[in-house]
């Protein structure tokens, strides 16, 4: 059992669902109610990570994230290291693959409130800022935790990006996805098969809890 | 607004689902080539290390014969986890002729096969790099104290043949105490020289035969590292039960001269003799 990959993987993981939260409520809020103009496109832009295999968004971040590109560059001046092969590298791509597994379920949730009940909290008086704390997102809640949650079961199996801009440093890049493959790959049968037997137990009762969560929320709004 | 919120509901369900699939991604990559579907051109599965070498002797095989072969590349451990479940490979070469052996010991293969080629290990570095590069490793060890390595790449020591070779030839430098929390591991050996060269590592140990590929001299440099540094990299080649005329032929052409000077050319040693 590799414990450091599997630490690992619950703080890529959490961190990267961290990070999702407010983006999925800010930019799922306002594609549900916006009226301008390339709003398809603009979905389906965050959709792509969805269908794009691993080794496009991978390829696309090794040459993103390198020492040669101005954003990797910018990082290096600025941070002294690279971002290709680190923590944060990793993290950065786990945000932008799970755009679509946060903001959606959110965008869902609060296009389902309806501009009515906005336009009755308007009439009342309520601010927008005002409207979004007290009526939206406890009527959104569920869409955004089911939001969080798939972002977390996901990034906790996720892959083909890792295996492309990680390098599989131990503590640092190594995920229990990535230490599966390895002990895969290194005939250890026994161990690949724990900690896939653990990964799975942790998706499972992520999603259940996930559903447990939004179904008390709901009965109670 | 009920309607609407279940409706919201079966959306998340889908994208459970979705993630859930995800999850078998994975698995999908260890699967995945022996799903090549079976065709009139047999298959044949190779060392990564063979990534340029066999092609051009697919290339002559054609030009000499008319006959064509498909190559696949990848981790010689993969492909014969893959043999002994029954992938659809016609001939299988090794960078580690264990596993071969092992399949002739299963009676996946037709015999022991023979040895084609001994591998070699090569530092390499980015263009520009400061690394200097010597088969002795001496420019390694003075970057690593001027502490300019940051990075260094080599395949994964746990499994493939390249990765487990250059850590003895680490080891045997006294540099591995040095590289630790610095080495990038590459999946297979392919991957370590991407890594090695990418322009975010400063240098990386690789296969010899794949850095002589000509595309290559423009985007690093390399040095040859002596034999007697590591374990010689025996590559032995087997053909696969039920193999085709096809495979067989391109079996005996590896053997012959035209593929010989061939893999001689991508710094390939030779066995001399054909066990």
């Amino acid at each position: 059992m590799d414990w450091l990959a599997l630490r690992l993987s619950l703080q890529l993981a959490l961190l990267t669902a961290a990070i999702l939260l407010p983006i999925a409520i800010a930019v799922g809020r306002w594609l549900a109610i916006t009226r301008i103009g390339g709003r398809a496109v603009i979905e389906a832009a965050i959709t792509l990570p969805l269908i794009l295999p691993p080794t496009v968004i991978g390829f696309y971040l090794l040459v993103a994230m390198g020492p040669d590109s101005p954003a990797g560059a910018a990082w290096t001046a600025v941070f002294g290291d690279t971002l290709v092969f680190s923590f944060k590298g990793i993290l950065i791509a786990s945000v932008l693959v799970n755009l679509p597994f946060a903001v959606q379920p959110a965008q869902r949730a609060f296009e389902a409130v309806g501009q009515d009940l906005r336009d009755a909290a308007a009439t009342c008086g309520h601010s927008p800022w005002r409207t979004l704390w007290r009526i939206e997102l406890p009527l959104a809640w569920p869409g955004i935790v089911t939001g969080a949650v798939l972002t977390f079961a996901h990034t906790m199996g996720e892959f083909g990006v890792v295996l492309m801009v990680g390098g599989s440093i131990p503590g640092q890049t190594r995920t229990i996805a990535l230490s599966i493959y390895d002990r895969v790959q290194a005939f250890d049968d026994a161990a690949a098969g724990r900690m896939a037997a653990l990964l799975m137990l942790i998706s499972l009762l992520a999603v259940t809890a996930g559903f447990f969560l939004t179904g008390r929320t709901r009965r109670r709004g | 607004m009920v309607t609407v919120v279940y409706s919201a509901q079966m959306k998340a369900v889908m994208m459970i689902f979705a993630a859930l699939a995800r999850l078998t991604v994975g698995v999908g990559i260890i699967c995945a080539t022996a799903a090549a579907a079976a065709s009139a051109v047999p298959v044949i599965a190779a060392a990564a290390d063979l990534r340029v070498a066999l092609g051009d002797v697919a290339g002559a095989f054609l030009h000499d014969t008319g006959e064509a072969v498909a190559l696949t590349f990848g981790s010689s451990g993969n492909f014969y986890r893959q043999l002994q479940q029954g992938a659809p490979f016609e001939m299988f070469l090794s960078a580690d002729e264990d596993y071969a052996l092992k399949l002739a010991k299963s009676g996946k293969a037709i015999d022991k096969g023979v040895l084609y080629a001994i591998g070699r290990l090569a530092i390499v570095a980015p263009k520009g790099s400061s690394l200097r590069l010597d088969g002795a490793l001496v420019g390694l060890r003075d970057a690593l104290q001027r502490g300019e390595i940051t990075r260094f790449a080599i395949a994964n020591p746990d499994h493939a043949p390249y990765g487990v070779r250059a850590g003895q030839a680490l080891r045997k430098a006294g540099l591995w105490p040095q590289l630790a929390g610095k080495l990038v591991l590459g999946e297979n050996v392919s991957q370590a020289l991407q890594f090695a060269t990418g322009g975010s590592a400063q240098g990386g140990i690789v296969a010899y035969s794949l850095v002589r590929d000509p595309n290559f001299a423009a985007r690093a440099d390399y040095a040859l590292i002596p034999a007697a540094a590591h374990q010689p990299l025996r590559q032995r080649m087997v053909l696969i039960k039920g193999a085709s005329p096809v495979a067989r032929h391109f079996y005996v052409y590896m053997q012959a001269p035209a593929a010989r000077r061939i893999l001689a050319g991508y710094g390939f040693a030779l066995p001399v003799e054909a066990d």
